[in-house]
């Protein structure tokens, strides 16, 4: 009855010669059986309204990811988190060239649309900030996965390898190192090995299947997976092949690692084995009974084999589930569920790559490497205390 | 069935038809340069190289010509880099630039370690260079001339006691400027084993 109502006042709608879509909107405001027509299609999807998903920015030139929020193993584009130095330059294609010279046979020069017209390579891998979880112990009990170790994504990228571009260029005897300038206003620049240039390196145009986002690095960024963010330059404008590195700033000044020893050690750029429980974390509150303990692991250095989740702190391990695909140098999403007892509980997870490197404890860093490293490469187990009453804080465990 | 003479021209024809197709196949779809070269991109010219080819190495290749002294770095310095990183390099809003430790001391690792600087930890001082001249000052990078990126990198030596107050600083002797933390640089070696170093 209700439908043939509807029908009667569409066909009359139609025949008052309204257009198809604002027949269905004029519908949408008759309110039948508690049921609502919604907004037509539209070119750009749009998150729901109730859902919240934000970076969290610190200074001018950090976001965080929100961890605790996402699913699966994918960051979606605009949370991916950023680093800049100085700021996000805005750069046209129209204005955009990567100029590739020094200990080359033929220097060259490659628009977008020739980087493009390269075979693609494509492949799921993170880009972590040494720098993430360096506030380790200065951060409060009410801090969440985002905010103490945000600054890592992952992304599927796309774009042409650089050992293409290489070749096509023709490397030149002596060429050892590469030096990877980008074209924002700070010109940042890193010296990249020639073997990590040849083995998996990407002159990236795509994340996610659209093109690099500004805050990433359009038009063109370099993606080395496995290695720390500030390698990965973006912007990227030119490469240059020489015989030995540049030693910039970033690279001795910046993210290097002093040990205890007295040493600095230098062009660490492989992010080892970390994990991090992204759920249940602060600010959730838990209620008795089971729950999935989930969360991400990745290593730099390969594929992760083992993840293992303690709820008290450390005295017994469990393994978790591995959910597919674990892929070489990515997150892999690990799970296991969990029966609260209304107990204070720690948790801690705790990831073992395929070579046999363990995440360590905190205290095994300083130990090894003193305190004051740890502005660098912390990727100590994270742990998460739920008390009694069911609230979740973070514990900064040694 | 066929006949013998039937069957040898089915595969005369055939045969033709498979090369001729391997000869498309190979035409269309296989990379013919040996070296393998798409022959995309084109040739970069020296100008084009000179322009964006700043960065300076340890070796001192890079640098560009011009010259330039602590007194003058001094006055630059206060008029374009003091506002935020203070008066005699320290003490600004951004990152302390002077500072050394007694000899033999560097404790980095340490909690509540100093802050790292230009006397107490870079390298090089051709990185001190290559960066001015790229980064800063920080909201209006690149528009010091060579001579004036000499004589600020002079100047913040200067505070940092690593040359003296009448060093002219050019091409000639930037690079051969020895930093105290130099010898305390060494390559990564954790990837030598699974252990945690
Ligand atoms: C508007 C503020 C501002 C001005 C003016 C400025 N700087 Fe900076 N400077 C910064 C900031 C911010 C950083 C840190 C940038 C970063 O880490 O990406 C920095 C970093 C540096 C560093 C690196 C410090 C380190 O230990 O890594 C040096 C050297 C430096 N500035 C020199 C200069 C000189 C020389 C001038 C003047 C010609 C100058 N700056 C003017 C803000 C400024």
């Amino acid at each position: 009855m209700t439908r043939l109502i509807k029908n009667i006042k569409r066909r009359e709608l139609l025949r008052q010669g309204v257009t198809a879509t604002g027949a269905l909107l004029a519908a949408s405001a008759l309110q039948a059986n508690g049921r609502y027509m919604g907004p037509p299609v539209s070119v750009s999807g749009e998150r729901a309204a109730e859902v919240n998903l934000k970076r969290q920015t610190l200074a001018l030139t950090h976001s965080f990811t929100p961890l605790q929020q996402l699913h699966g193993i994918i960051t979606p584009s605009d949370l991916h988190f950023e680093r800049h130095h100085s700021g996000v330059p805005d750069i046209s294609e129209e204005n955009y060239k990567l100029l590739l010279h020094g200990l080359v046979e033929r220097p060259l020069k490659f628009t977008l649309a020739e980087l493009k017209r390269f075979p693609a390579v494509s492949r799921i891998c993170f880009i972590e900030c040494a720098g993430n979880c360096q506030d380790y112990f200065s951060l409060s009990a009410e801090t969440t996965a985002q905010r103490l170790a945000g600054q890592t994504s992952q992304s599927e990228w796309t774009g042409v390898a650089l050992s293409t571009l290489l070749k096509e260029a023709g490397l030149r005897p002596g060429a050892k190192w590469l030096l990877m300038e980008g074209g924002d206003a700070a010109l940042m620049t890193r010296s990249v090995t020639l073997e990590k240039a040849m083995d998996d390196a990407i002159i990236a145009y795509a994340q996610n299947g659209e093109p690099v986002r500004p805050s990433q690095g359009y038009p063109v960024r370099l993606v080395l997976p496995g290695w720390e963010g500030s390698s990965c330059v973006k912007w990227l404008r030119r490469i240059e092949v020489g015989d030995q590195p540049w030693m910039t700033r970033e690279e001795t000044a910046k993210y290097t690692d002093p040990l205890k020893d007295g040493t600095v050690r230098q062009f660490s750029c492989v992010m080892d084995a970390r994990s991090i429980i992204t759920s249940p974390t602060f600010p959730q509150q838990l209620e008795k009974g089971w729950h999935e303990i989930r969360g991400l692991a990745w290593s730099g250095r390969g594929r992760i084999s083992k993840v293992e989740v303690s709820v008290d702190g450390g005295g017994s391990w469990e393994p978790a589930e591995l959910q597919q695909p674990v892929l070489d140098k990515a997150y892999v999403r690990f799970r296991k569920m969990w029966q609260w007892d209304g107990k204070e509980r720690l948790l801690l997870s705790r990831a073992t790559d395929e070579t046999g490197y363990i995440q360590p404890r905190v205290k095994q860093l300083i130990d090894i490497r003193g305190q004051g490293s740890l502005r660098y490469h912390n990727n100590g187990v994270i742990g998460w205390r739920v008390n009694p009453d069911g609230s979740i804080y973070y514990d900064p465990v040694v | 069935m066929c006949s013998a003479f039937l069957c040898f021209i089915k595969r005369t024809v055939l045969a033709a038809m498979v090369c001729w197709m391997l000869l498309l196949t190979e035409v269309q779809f296989v990379l013919a340069d040996e070296n393998e070269r798409w022959g995309i991109g084109q040739t970069a010219t020296p100008e084009e190289i000179q322009a964006w080819d700043i960065a300076i190495r340890p070796d001192g290749k890079g640098l560009p010509p011009g010259t330039g002294n602590v007194e003058e770095g001094k006055t630059l310095y206060l008029q374009r880099c003091a506002l935020c990183h203070g008066a005699e390099g320290k003490g600004g809003l951004n990152d302390k630039l002077v500072g050394r430790l007694p000899s033999g001391e560097f404790p980095f690792a340490e909690p509540g370690a100093p802050k790292k600087t230009i006397g107490n930890y870079w390298p090089y001082a051709t990185t001190l260079f290559d960066y001015i001249r790229r980064t800063m000052p920080y909201q209006n990078p690149g528009s010091l001339t060579d001579s004036e990126v000499y004589s600020v990198t002079a100047y913040l030596l200067y505070l940092n006691e690593i040359i003296a107050a009448d060093l002219q600083l050019s091409a000639n002797n930037l690079a051969t400027i020895k930093m105290p933390a130099v010898v305390r640089f060494v390559p990564d070696d954790r990837l030598q084993t699974s252990n945690v170093r």
